[in-house]
């Protein structure tokens, strides 16, 4: 309907105007096309982005804005630098992330290569297993603090069912060394399936005739998994750690409301620590500026490994 | 199978079929334990569900969602006694309790605004993220690589640090705890990945076919309409899919820049209590009334599912 009153339009249309408006057509197009994102891109995510870069070389505080603002230089910079706290923070970050890539790691690609079998059913239990990766990591992990109680809760009384060790001990959100435990826990149920889904794909990229050349030249299981399985799924297991490297670098929801940095600091990572710094104590030009150190950061961090990735890719 | 000699070689054996199916079937039924238990919590009665030790059997109750829908001030039983015969289920529980229904509670506006922000931010994203993908994959745009790395890595950004001058600047345009400040933001952060998914879907889209449209007769704009938009359907609804969970499921943004009226589920849910502590039927009931979406999703998308978590990166 509404093309037919389009095309009307275009055949009563005088030559010349028809012509300018196909006229648009394709590099107009192509900018009207394009432009509103990068409009509001621009407006919601780089103005903003500058707009920290100012405040990180201030004293602003957002919960005094009358205050005069004045210029620091690169005074929160250095102080960041040298703050203790923050390098505690960048350390407990860091032990997050080894450990939560290492265990998804590890038992993702375990996961994947077991569904490679196709044994009977494993679309079915393929589809369940992804289920916790799609859910609200804060809904989830909120209820997690139910499921870590030290009595009533499912988790604790599970290990200590198993373990023998009374329920009433497995303090695992109040414990200063089970704390940082409790997240990767979470972390992990929740994201191994996101690099096991990555690590099937890449499985399944491997053509078959490579391994019926090893079955001909008596490569053993073993072999053809080290020389075959391991290389070829390889840059599909780099994207994994890639996705769940960033990610878990910025990890905020879940860890904010399974323990909210707690004990103390124990699993205060990077993420709290600005929300802390920055809506909490309102120092606004200090947090700022940690922002722009932890985006510079995973930024770097993110390209040199991309680099890393693209080699593997060639090879 | 005899016939195809090549196949029969490298097929894994039925016994380590059988094996491999055991180790996926117990994964699974493990990792979904969690749920099977918010599942159940909400079913049960505050008492059940803080037992000794944990209660897997037990008299099903709707006493969780009763309170996840209202909220109650404690009376003394005279004056409960004083009150008429009990209007429908969840007054006489919470009358069992020495407790009257004070009014409804704040967990139905929560809901419709995630309802709202979800929905409208999801429509504003997939639009722009259609024309800019369909921009990018037929037209000459110069330094397009570059524009389409811009558009990404503006998801590298940890959300608090996003957050500080976004909290500002909603602060001097009076769009702090708006529906309307929730939606451009949503919509700013999920319109890289509706790009990215629908570059790569359209990108399968064959040319020839608005090629031809176009020789009939037909504008670019109209060929675009006609042609490209009815193929890339089954992309554009899994995109818009990959963007409402992504909306619905945040939290960072919402907790830090809502706080009342355009608050959403998320940091809503963790806050509702009883007395003492946590009312952890009514958080599961919360919980599960949001969760059911997302699975039927799930189970919806489970076949573009790789392709919407690795912005198109892979493809199966």
């Amino acid at each position: 309907m509404l093309n037919r009153t389009a095309e009307n339009v275009a055949r009563a249309t005088p030559e010349p105007l028809a012509r300018k408006v196909r006229g648009i057509s394709d590099k107009g197009l192509a900018w009207l096309f394009i432009s509103p994102t990068i409009l509001l891109l621009l407006a919601i995510n780089i103005f903003p982005l500058f707009w920290a870069i100012y405040l990180s070389f201030t004293n602003y505080r957002a919960n005094r804005p009358n205050e005069v603002v004045k210029n620091l230089g690169l005074a929160n910079y250095q102080r960041i630098l040298g703050d203790k706290d923050i390098w505690i923070a960048m350390q407990t970050t860091a032990h997050f992330v080894f450990w939560t890539i290492l265990l998804q790691t590890l038992i993702g690609f375990t996961l994947a290569w077991l569904i490679d079998r196709k044994f009977r059913g494993h679309a079915f239990w393929t589809t369940l297993i992804l289920v916790p990766m799609m859910l609200s990591p804060a809904v989830v992990g909120n209820f997690w603090r139910f499921l870590y109680e030290p009595q009533i809760g499912l988790f604790a009384y599970a290990i200590s069912f198993v373990t023998r060790i009374p329920p009433t001990d497995i303090q695992m959100l109040s414990n200063v060394s089970l704390a940082p435990w409790s997240i990767i826990i979470v972390d992990t149920w929740m994201w191994t399936p996101y690099v096991m889904l990555i690590c099937l794909a890449g499985l399944r990229s491997i053509p078959e005739y490579i391994y019926e050349a090893a079955e001909v030249d008596r490569a053993s299981n073993w072999r053809q998994f080290w020389s075959i399985t391991l290389p070829m799924a390889l840059p599909f297991i780099m994207l994994a750690v890639l996705f769940r490297g960033i990610e878990n670098f910025k990890m905020f929801d879940m860890v904010n409301l399974l323990t909210g940095g707690g004990p103390g600091s124990t699993t205060e990572v990077a993420s709290i620590t600005l929300k802390r710094q920055a809506f909490e104590s309102w120092r606004t030009g200090y947090s700022s500026a940690f922002a722009i150190i932890l985006f510079v950061a995973v930024f770097g961090l993110a390209n040199i490994y991309v680099k890393a990735l693209n080699k593997v890719k060639q090879r | 199978m005899s016939l195809t000699t090549a196949h029969s070689v490298v097929a894994p054996s039925s016994n380590s079929k059988r094996i491999a199916g055991t180790i996926i079937v117990l994964y699974a039924l493990i990792s979904i334990v969690p749920l099977l238990w918010i599942f159940a919590t909400s079913f049960k009665t505050p008492p059940d569900s803080i037992a000794y030790p944990p209660k897997i059997l037990f008299q099903p109750s709707l006493e969780g969602y009763c309170n996840l829908f209202t909220t109650r001030t404690r009376q003394t039983p005279e004056y409960i006694n004083s009150l008429g015969p009990a209007t429908g289920f969840c007054d006489e529980t919470t009358r069992k309790r020495n407790m009257v229904i004070a009014g409804p509670s704040n967990f139905l506006p929560r809901f419709v605004n995630s309802l709202i922000i979800a929905f409208g931010s999801t429509f504003c994203a997939v639009f722009l993220g259609t024309l800019s993908a369909y921009g990018f994959s037929r037209f000459k745009v110069p330094l397009a690589d570059d524009l389409l790395f811009f558009i990404l890595s503006t998801r590298f950004m940890p959300p608090i640090a996003v957050a500080i001058p976004i909290y500002l600047m909603y602060r001097e345009l009076g769009l702090s705890d708006t529906a309307l400040g929730m939606i451009l933001l949503y919509t700013a952060v999920n319109v890289s990945l509706a790009v990215w998914l629908l570059k790569g879907f359209i990108d399968e889209i064959p040319r020839e076919y608005e090629e031809a449209a176009m020789i009939d007769g037909y504008t670019r704009l109209q060929a675009f309409w006609r042609t490209v938009l009815p193929q890339a359907t089954t992309g554009i609804a899994a995109t818009a899919i990959f963007c409402l969970i992504f909306a619905w499921n945040e939290y960072a943004f919402a907790a830090l820049l809502t706080s009342g009226t355009a608050q959403t589920a998320p940091p809503f849910i963790p806050t509702i209590i009883g007395e003492g502590g946590q009312d952890w039927p009514a958080v599961a009931a919360g919980t599960t009334i949001f969760l059911v979406p997302i699975l039927v999703f799930t189970i919806l998308l489970r076949k573009q599912l790789l392709r919407g978590i690795t912005f198109g990166a892979v493809r199966k």
